[in-house]
């Protein structure tokens, strides 16, 4: 037990920089991000489906979107209303959405999530052809 | 009143009863695909047991002929261009007789105008297509309709169904394809790095009921069309014509046949 005091402070030492950030962020809550609609979304007023789910389970709609269009190739999806949509990231779901950097970004960024969608897909289809 | 123990057993056992009728009655009743969203092919779809494309080589006398259909595919699809051939990333393209058909006939000697015409190479869309054997993770299938398709999310780049493509018809992405690309057509996706292509006889233009962009472009050089339908253009094409296809002797089954 000759190394009690190196063990000891070498301990405080680490506690010190793993809870540095605790203490250092302490008591201030990053606020949620918002998501800024376009005016093109907004008239819209629903989505594919309903909003909640939309917040919550986009990605499993984009997944089934996904698998339907490329594995099946099946690419029309009608929704429980009875609208039809054409299944497509970049045509569809851009086509209101055509704000990537203020509404899927921001949010995605504040959840850490790192969709890797953008690789092939191209972000906005309004732009000049 | 008397009521026997009996009696209240009954009794409750018939009013438990009763309350099932009604969820069970429902349940039966209810439309199930109603208040459900539904999937399905659009109405433009064209359907086909084999598609298959039948190329009239001796209507492509030079280069220039076949430069504007390799152009409207590389375009529409986000081909880029490489000017390091080790990098090159081909759809379809052109080359000469003995490469295409070596193996396929014994000519020591070839006609003059065959042994210049260039001939269009592409995707074979095999019925017995051996990428799709060697791919493991099953990016590369066999559609129904005959089409051998890439999914490009599944695509680990393991570039087993290049080894195995008898015919080098499959491309991989050493690099993000991004920077080279002159043009974006914003409508269909780029490729990553770590991907293999190649062409999907233009699936995405056949469910809007278009025909492949290199057949549009061909303006009636090449004919497409379902190769077991004997009403479509290819059908009637292989029925009239004596054609070749690339390799008949790997067994593949190509679907793409040309005309000399």
């Amino acid at each position: 037990m000759k190394d009690k005091r190196w063990i000891v402070s070498g301990l405080v030492v680490f506690l010190l920089i793993v809870l540095f950030p605790f203490w250092y962020n302490r008591g201030r809550a990053v606020p949620p991000p918002e998501v800024k609609l376009t005016e093109k979304a907004k008239a819209e007023k629903e989505c594919v489906l309903a909003r909640d789910y939309m917040k919550a389970e986009h990605m499993q709609i984009l997944d089934l979107w996904r698998e339907t269009v490329v594995r099946e190739g099946n690419r029309i999806y009608t929704n429980p209303k009875g609208r039809e949509f054409v299944m497509s990231l970049s045509n569809t779901c851009l086509d209101c959405h055509s704000n990537k950097a203020e509404f899927c970004d921001k949010c995605h960024n504040y959840a850490s999530v790192r969709p890797y969608c953008w690789d092939c897909h191209i972000e906005n289809p309004k732009e000049a052809r | 009143m008397d009521i026997r123990r009996r009696r209240v057993l009954q009794l409750l056992g018939l009013s438990a009863a009763a309350l099932t009728v009604k969820p069970v009655y429902d349940a039966l009743a209810a439309d199930p695909a109603a208040g459900r969203p539904r999937v399905g092919p659009g109405r433009e779809q064209l359907k086909a047991k084999q598609w298959a494309m039948v190329i009239d080589t001796r209507r492509f006398a030079s280069e220039a002929d076949v430069e504007p259909l390799i152009e409207a595919c590389h375009r529409i699809h986000n081909v880029p261009h490489f000017e390091l051939k080790r990098w090159e990333i081909k759809w379809i393209w052109a080359t000469e007789y003995k490469h295409a058909f070596s193996g396929t006939s014994s000519d020591r000697f070839l006609a003059d105008a065959v042994e210049k015409r260039p001939f269009l190479v592409l995707c074979n869309q095999c019925e017995n297509p051996p990428c799709v054997r060697a791919c493991p993770t099953k990016a590369t299938f066999k559609r129904e309709d005959g089409i051998v398709m890439m999914d490009f999310h599944r695509c680990i780049g393991c570039r087993f169904c290049m080894a195995a493509c008898p015919f080098g018809a499959r491309s991989f992405n050493y690099t993000d394809p991004r920077p080279y690309l002159k043009h974006t057509n914003k409508l269909f996706p780029t490729r990553m790095k770590g991907v293999v292509e190649k062409c999907s006889f233009c699936a995405e233009r056949l469910a809007e009921g278009k025909r492949p962009a290199c057949v549009e472009a061909a303006g009636g050089k090449i004919a497409f069309g379902d190769l077991y339908d004997p009403a479509s253009e290819a059908h009637q094409w292989v029925r009239k014509n004596y054609t070749l296809r690339r390799k008949v002797n790997l067994g593949t089954e190509p679907a793409v046949y040309y005309i000399v």
